[in-house]
Order: structure tokens, then sequence, then C-alpha cells
């Protein structure tokens, strides 16, 4: 903190080296399920919180990517998209901006501030381009509310985490159809028994990260 | 996921109450049989005697939820099995397709809740997919199948979701549950657009559940959408909200999140497609 060259050059590398490996490294330390800590990816970043906060914190961090997302896909759509795949789209920002706005009201004090994005890898003027984005978020956002279920404490907050992932899994086999139809639940996301696919946030972070331009402190966002 | 971990969770949480197992079994399959002989509207009421005869409580604990969905998918299972072994009900290719999925999806869901529960896992049913002649071509009427392949899709996303807290102290059980909820809600969402392709009153049906019932089926499976017309979460209004212009609509506040059910309302629903 009193060497801001440090602290920068350590940003840099965490940056680079990706906190997949930080992770990959605790976890073969054995830390007991619910008490491993997302590494600290940037100490002076923007903190989550502790434990259901920090989680609900996490999800409104995903919320936001998404919403963005789809505002600015909205904003201005690519240019042979249909009059039904638009309907669709904006049925679908507009879902992920009342999760995004009811976050930010049910956790009131301790939400993290608007995260500065980076799409500049996606193409919106490419259909392909946007349907991919969008099949991966929603991918991304089932895994992660599947994933987080475990690690909440509050009965209320996983009531209210169930109500959300499952319209984060009709997104995702809307987008999975357009994209090719009949995908909506194919073995890239369901396994051999029928489960769908859940992620650590640790593992959600990881890949979500490349979007996210504001560093994040998650040192105490549960994780294993 | 792991089927021993979530195995030995449920012994271990369930230690000592043995003895309790088979009379439990049987007051299940009980209320099954007894359910189709009473009207649907008295079945909560039913249903509650029976469980604080059986359990001195509500149904709650993990075997008790388990075996709760393993009869729900033992249902959607034997549905899409006959469904897509009847000739001439089901259009080849993408429809075909998807029903096969979906069909290969219930039946594993089946096989896992079953192997987690082991020799506690309930027996099934007997099925009348008919429920006593409402829906008699239900396997000869492509649009009666679809039409019933939506709801039960619909109902099961309302059932998971309404058994999670009851699931909270049990980590890997919970993944599981959460990780088959989905999966009921990414087949309830192509189902919708099947529907849609239809055309007449499901022409503008969409893939997540509008307001509360939105089928175009009839009155008959409003008590399958009661309640998803709930636009305020954890005493927010969600169509107070700030949209894109002005406030979201009710529509958004409605669909962008999908309402539980009580285990009651769900056997209320089900009791009259069980023989």
């Amino acid at each position: 903190m009193n060497n801001p060259k440090k602290e920068v050059n350590r940003r840099a590398f965490l940056r680079y080296a990706g906190a997949g490996a930080a992770i990959t490294a605790l976890m073969v330390t054995g830390c007991k399920e619910d008490e491993m800590p997302v590494p600290d990816t940037d100490e002076e970043g923007e903190y989550f919180g502790t434990e259901d906060i920090a989680i609900l914190n996490y999800a409104y961090a995903l919320e936001q990517l998404e919403a963005a997302f789809y505002t600015k896909v909205a904003e201005a759509p690519y240019s042979d998209i249909s009059t039904l795949e638009m309907q669709y789209l904006n049925d679908i920002r507009d879902h992920e901006i009342a999760h995004r706005e009811f976050f930010k009201a049910a956790i009131g004090d301790s939400a993290i501030m608007e995260l500065e994005l980076d799409f500049s890898t996606i193409n919106f003027g490419s259909r392909e381009s946007v349907l991919a984005t969008a099949k991966a978020f929603e991918d991304l956002g089932v895994s992660a509310y599947n994933g987080a279920g475990r690690l909440i404490e509050d009965v209320g907050y996983l009531a209210l985490a169930g109500k959300i992932v499952s319209v984060e899994a009709r997104h995702a086999a809307l987008i999975r159809d357009l994209i090719s139809n009949g995908s909506f639940a194919d073995n890239t996301v369901v396994d051999a028994n029928g489960l769908d696919t859940s992620r650590s946030p640790g593992e959600v972070l990881s890949i979500a990260s490349m979007y996210i331009k504001t560093p994040v402190n998650v040192k105490d966002l549960p994780n294993y | 996921m792991n089927l021993l971990n979530i195995i030995n969770e449920i012994e271990s949480v369930e230690q000592g109450t043995h003895d309790r197992l088979n009379p439990r079994r049987a007051a299940i399959k009980g209320m099954f049989s007894f359910g189709s002989k009473v009207a649907v509207a008295a079945l909560p009421f039913a249903m509650g005697s029976f469980f604080n005869k059986a359990y001195g409580q509500a149904p709650g604990s993990v075997k008790e939820i388990l075996n709760f969905a393993l009869t729900l998918e033992y249902l959607e299972a034997e549905f899409y099995t006959k469904g897509v072994a009847a000739s001439g009900l089901i259009p080849s290719g993408p429809a075909l397709n998807a029903m096969t999925t979906i069909r290969d999806h219930e039946n594993q869901h089946v096989d896992f809740l079953k192997t987690a529960l082991g020799s506690d896992a309930v027996s099934k049913p007997t099925f009348d997919f008919t429920a006593g002649g409402a829906f008699g071509d239900v396997f000869s009427n492509y649009d009666t199948f679809l039409a019933l392949a939506q709801v039960f899709e619909d109902t099961g996303v309302r059932a998971y979701k309404g058994q999670a807290g009851g699931l909270i102290s049990n980590k890997d059980v919970l993944t599981a549950a959460l990780n088959i909820h989905s999966v009921e809600a990414r087949h309830a969402a192509h189902l919708r657009q099947m529907r849609r392709a239809r055309g007449g009153v499901t022409s503008e049906l969409k893939p997540w559940i509008t307001g509360a019932n939105d089928t175009g089926i009839g009155a008959v499976v409003d008590a399958i959408y009661a309640g998803e017309e709930n636009q305020t979460q954890a005493g927010v209004d969600i169509a107070q909200l700030n949209g894109v212009e002005g406030k979201l609509s009710v529509n958004a506040a409605t669909e962008s999140f999908d309402e539980p059910l009580t285990a009651e309302a769900v056997l209320a629903i089900v009791t009259p497609f069980i023989a």
C-alpha cells in the first residue's frame, strides 16, 4: 500500500497470471469448504464484503455484466436481426436490469459500486459474436448461481437465487436454440446424470474477469 | 457431483431414523393411492394430515424431499418415454430430437435420485396421463402432449425451487437439486418455443413465464402458475425499478423471477395423473 509501484506490479501480475492459477494453488492446500476465500486479487479494489453479503455482491457483479451487455446489444443491434430476435434480446435485457437493480436496492449500503466493464473483445455488429457471448454469459450465470447455492447461509437469499437461476436457464436455452435449434441443454452443459453445470465463485470470476476493468477485492468472498 | 458424498450426507443427517423409514415409505406410497380418490381441491389438507400422522410434522427431511423429487421425475420420465415411443405422435426431426433429449434427462434424473436414495427410494407409481380422461388424446394429439410437457416442466421448476430451503444444510444434495432445477428450466424454455411455433393460442408464448397462467390452455392449469404474477421480491417492487426508458414493465417484473411452489401444491397438481 505504501509502495504504489509494488502494488501496480502485483496487480499486473494477477491480471496476466489469472486468478485461476492462484485458486488452484489454494485448493490443494485443503482448506475446509466454505472457509476458503477467493484470493485477494486486489486489496485496494472494490470490496465485496463477507459471507452472504459477499455472495449477493458477487451476483450483483454478474448481473451488472449481463445487463450492460444486453443494453449495448439493444442500443446498436446487429444488422440482420429479426423482429422476434430483437424482442427476445430486449426482454432478456429488461430481466437482467431487473436483477441488477434488485440487488442494488436489496444490498443497500453494502453494495459494490457500478463496475467499469470492457466489451472490446465483442463484435456487436456480428450476430455470431453477440449470440456466442450471450450464450457464454447465460451458461456462466446458471453455473454461478448453481455453484453459489451451497455457500449461502440465509434461506431467504437461497430462495432468491433459486428464483433468478431458472430465469437465467430459460435465457440460456433460448440463446442456444437461436444459435443452433435443439442445443438448449446439450452435453456441453448437462452431464450424464442429467445435471447442469455448477462453478465456484473463483472459477466464475476467473472467466468473467476479462470483462471487468474495475479492480475488485474478493478476498472474503466464500469459495471452494 | 459426487454421488457418494450425497449418500453419506443423507446417512449422517438421517441417522437414528431408520426405524421410521418403512412407515414413511408406506405412507408416501399410500398417499398417492389415497390422492386419486379425493377431490383435488381437498388435497392440501389431506396431504398435511397424512404427513402429520406419519412423521408428526410436515415433509421436510432430505429423504422426503428427494423422494418427492423422484416421484416427479418418475412422472416426467414415463411421460416422455411413452410419448417418444408413440408412433406418429411427435414429428420426426428437431421435435423428436428435442423430446428424446428431454426424455433422456428425466430418466437420468430418476436413476440419479434412486441411486442417491438407495433402498429408501419410493417405487414408481402407476400413472394415468389422461388424468381420468381429461387429456384422453395425450399420446395421439401432439398439441395435447406438448401442452402437458410444458406444464410438467414448469411445475418441476417450481417444485425444486420450493424445496431448496429444505436442503440448505446438505450442501451436495442442494447442489445436485439446483443442477436438476436449471435443466428443467432449460426444458421448459424449449417446450414453450415448440408450442409457440404451433401458432394459435400459443403464438405469443415466451420461453419465460409472463404473469400467471400464460399457457393458453385455460383455467385447468391455473394452479400450476398461481403466484407467478408476483412482482415484489424481498420487499422490492420490481416494476418500480428503473429500466431503459422509465420504469421496468410489469411483464418484465414477473418474467425476471420464477416463483416456487410448496410440496402440497405440487402434489395437488400431479395427483390427478397418478392412477
